[in-house]
């Protein structure tokens, strides 16, 4: 079966999933009561009765649900993702102006978090009853079960305000001039605190799964033959050992790329980062059903592009892959 | 409780005159870069078509208004150098400054005082503001007269502040739809005394000295820098660090406090009695035992306002007892006041034909639209149950599920925030007026009518005499404090903070939605 045929067929099951996450959303939107012209006039200190149809007409909002999806269907299906009522701004832009900020937040902690957790995780699994081990896996539990606002706001507390070593919130310092290190070391600067937080979720992943498949690796018969052929323990640990423990830590991280832009929402908040979780936060509170739904098809997009290359690469790998088509 | 309140209150008076002494002495200093915050994403610069708290603060350092009114409700110059108000009340002239001139450099003139005037009037969403105007002439370049179908003292209020700001109608008068207007986020052209230098959404508003001020020698500031931070503890962080030298509309009870703390910080609750924040019990007047003004009396003796000044609102807010903000001129202290009585309230109860029956003599439901005042509605329902009102609390899951349940008025009972927005003509009215019922969130929600009311509104609205217009908004309070539509419990309690390099911060009656040319940095 040829590669260019699954690629045809994935592409129709997107489409067909893509449109269902439309539709869903745009009814779940439609039914909860109440509607962007309410938030809008809230925004505003409240609105005579006029002005408030006068929105809904300008908006389409007074037509009948079925002429609403409709429409929405078919710009979206023409790649327009409408217009948002809210921020006065093209969705497509809106979204393309906020991704770069979550994409650096996100993969920087994911990095982070990537190698520190893995660092870790050797170490535990090296010395398994070692204090350094507990040490690690509390810090791992610790990170994943303290909730990230909380996290955030300690954080901010401890390196903000006792110390004045990042800065509070935003991802650039506006008042400073400077060629570009200096805007670079302004914006790491700033990315430190946010990233730390993030990243602490990742790290806990990382570290228990890599202290695992590291012991397990380490118990195997080739490392014994290893050691007994008088490798130094250096060797053996990381030129041996942590290759093969490291498959199923990159497969994990291959999925968390998947929940890049849902992961960053709360921690984004918290530190304002102008990011596309920022984004989805005000827009679901303020009912913006564009925004809201250019969001999610984006999110949905990449999770299936994703998952398709996935696919693609393991039918690569391994030929095993697909032989029962 | 009141006495100590009371003294509190002369205290921060005393403090604001020595502070404001203090001030007076130093010669503002000129330059600078000014950071402060707003605290939520601000999507529209321009207030001729974007009321609100976030629009009016770089609103109104982006357009000039005809007026501005001093810390004791005094109307000033502004653009208008003079104005005048004609012996009958319909007609008002303003004499425009000569030199004043946009940020791209064309002159202001009296064509876009009547561009603006039109604008506002057809996509504002006050719609009393300019309602009786009818027309503008503009004789020469330099005077427009406002004709009026009838007198509206409330016009001089809605001619400073945010709430009037004069755009240049050689960019909005365009053709396309001012509410939706590029203009209103790129390249802005205003004639205020800051300019636009850069507006990212979510993250910034950067502002620049405007040289060509038409004010001599202001502002002082060359920049100011507005920061979107909108979680209320990094704001807090961010002032006590220095990040950020001052902010506005703080609310949160134990950040106000925790902040006051701070040696180089000053918090007050100056400069909201322009927007007259309020917060209080909604009670829906046509349907069940609330229909009855003795059932809405005795929730009023139930509900412990001391208890949510003090626990609730730990100290920050004011007490409120009618419609009108406290600070306004036309507050009227000396009505009803409901204090806690509980058998004053079974009395009542009783009275209106609802005893006791087992546990509890009827039930209620409570809705509230934003989670800050869960606790508000749940004290209701525990002080309640002392009387035999049984409550049960609605979550809205957001705003607009709460607004939509409001303007229908699906409810028994609500807490609520509602605005003055300067005048009682404005902000007020509207939730008493007869013709103003269930027409959207913040209408007359209550159902209330009461033709005295209607009667009292109308003629303090064309009252031009301040005296009696003060006369017949006393009136007005007397019988809404009477009648209970509202149980009004206290001032929301924004704050505006800043550090001790904040010279001349903006606390008149408009607070931040006033221009800050006055404002400096000591160093």
């Amino acid at each position: 079966m040829g590669i260019l045929r699954i690629v045809l067929i994935r592409v129709l099951y997107a489409a067909a999933l893509l449109l269902a996450v439309l539709v869903l959303n745009f009814s779940l939107m439609h039914l909860a009561p109440g509607d962007v012209a309410d938030t809008i006039s809230q925004s505003m200190g409240g609105a005579d009765q006029e002005i408030l149809d006068e929105i809904r007409v300008s908006y389409g909002l007074d037509q009948p649900f079925i002429i609403q999806l409709g429409k929405y269907i078919a710009n979206v299906a023409q790649f327009d993702l409408g217009y948002s009522f809210f921020y006065n701004q093209p969705v497509s832009r809106l979204i393309l102006e906020r991704l770069p900020a979550t994409l650096l937040l996100v993969i920087t902690a994911q990095i982070a978090a990537l190698i520190i957790g893995v660092v870790l995780g050797v170490i535990s699994a090296r010395k398994p009853k070692g204090i350094s081990n507990y040490l690690v896996t509390f810090l791992a539990l610790f990170g994943y079960s303290a909730p990230v606002f909380w996290t955030g706001i300690l954080l901010l507390i401890t390196f903000s305000l006792n110390v004045h070593w990042f800065p509070v919130a935003g991802m650039r310092d506006v008042t400073i001039e400077g060629g570009f290190w200096t805007h670079f070391f302004d914006v790491a600067r700033h990315l430190v605190l946010p990233a730390v937080t993030l990243g602490s979720i990742f790290l806990a992943l990382y570290s228990r799964l890599s202290r695992a498949s590291m012991m397990e690796v380490l118990g195997s018969d080739y490392i014994r033959t290893a050691k007994a052929k008088g490798l130094s323990d250096h060797q053996v640990v990381y030129k041996h050992a942590l290759k093969n423990a490291l498959s199923p830590v990159i497969t994990l991280a291959g999925l968390q790329f998947s929940a890049v832009l849902s992961g960053a929402v709360l921690v984004e908040a918290v530190f304002s980062w102008p990011g596309l979780g920022t984004l989805a936060f005000q827009s679901i509170i303020a009912r913006d059903t564009p925004t809201i739904l250019g969001i999610l098809f984006f999110s949905a997009l990449v999770v299936i592009v994703g998952n398709l290359l996935t696919d693609l690469a393991l039918r690569l790998v391994d030929p095993r892959v697909g032989g029962r088509e | 409780m009141k006495h100590i309140l009371q003294s509190m209150l002369t205290a921060t008076a005393a403090v604001a005159i020595l502070a404001s002494g203090a001030i007076a002495e130093d010669a503002p200093r000129k330059g600078g870069t000014l950071v402060t915050v707003l605290g939520s994403n601000v999507r529209n610069l321009n207030p001729a078509v974007q009321s609100g708290i976030v629009t009016g603060y770089p609103g109104a350092q982006l357009f000039a208004a005809p007026l501005r009114y001093d810390e004791d409700w005094t109307p000033q110059p502004y653009l208008a150098k003079s104005w005048d108000v004609s012996e009958d009340g319909l007609t008002v002239t303003l004499n425009l400054v000569q030199n004043a001139v946009f940020h791209d450099g064309a002159p202001i003139t009296s064509e876009d005082v009547a561009f603006s005037v039109e604008t506002i009037k057809a996509h504002h969403p006050f719609k009393s503001m300019f309602a009786p105007v009818v027309s503008v002439d503009t004789p020469d370049e330099h005077t427009a007269v406002l004709n009026l179908s009838k007198p509206h003292p409330a016009l001089l209020l809605a001619m400073s502040g945010q709430l009037m700001a004069i755009i240049p109608k050689h960019i909005y008068g365009d053709g396309q739809d001012p509410k939706t207007h590029p203009r209103n986020t790129e390249n802005v052209i205003g004639s205020g005394p800051f300019k636009l230098v850069e507006y990212k959404s979510g993250e910034h508003v950067i502002l620049e000295r405007f040289d060509d001020f038409f004010i001599e020698g202001r502002p002082y500031l060359d920049k100011v820098v507005m920061r979107i931070i909108t979680d209320p503890a990094a704001r807090a962080i961010a002032y006590e660090n220095g990040e950020v030298h001052m902010g506005a509309f703080e609310s949160l009870p134990r950040i106000i406090n925790r902040l006051k703390k701070v040696d180089t910080l000053t918090v007050t609750d100056e400069g909201y009695g322009g927007i007259g924040p309020l917060d209080w019990l909604a009670m829906n007047t046509t349907k069940g035992p609330l229909a009855d003004v003795r059932v809405r009396k005795a929730i009023a003796h139930a509900v412990d306002k001391n208890f949510i000044h003090k626990a609730l609102m730990q100290g920050t807010a004011a007490d409120s007892k009618t419609g009108i903000h406290p600070d306004s001129p036309f507050y009227n202290a000396n009505v009803e006041d409901y204090a806690l009585d509980l058998d004053k309230s079974r009395a009542l109860l009783d009275a209106a034909g609802y005893p006791m029956q087992g546990d509890s003599r009827f039930s209620l439901t409570i809705d509230f639209g934003w989670p800050g005042v869960k606790p508000q509605v749940e004290y209701v329902k525990a002080a309640l149950k002392k009387v035999g009102i049984a409550v049960e609390v609605r979550a809205s899951a957001d705003f607009p599920t709460w607004a939509a349940r409001m303007g229908k008025m699906d409810f028994d009972m609500s807490w609520d925030t509602v605005f003055n927005w300067g005048d009682p003509v404005i902000g007020v009215h509207r939730t008493y007026s007869s013709d103003n019922i269930a027409k959207g969130v913040w209408s007359n929600t209550q159902g209330y009518s009461n033709a005295r009311v209607d009667e009292l509104m109308a003629m303090a609205a064309v009252e031009s005499d301040p005296a009696k217009r003060t006369a017949l908004y006393a009136e007005f309070q007397e019988i809404i404090a009477d009648e209970v539509p509202v149980y009004h419990t206290n001032t929301l309690p924004y704050h505006t903070v800043f550090n001790d390099n904040v010279g001349n911060p903006p606390l008149g009656i408009w607070g931040t939605s006033t221009p800050i040319d006055m404002t400096y940095l000591k160093k």
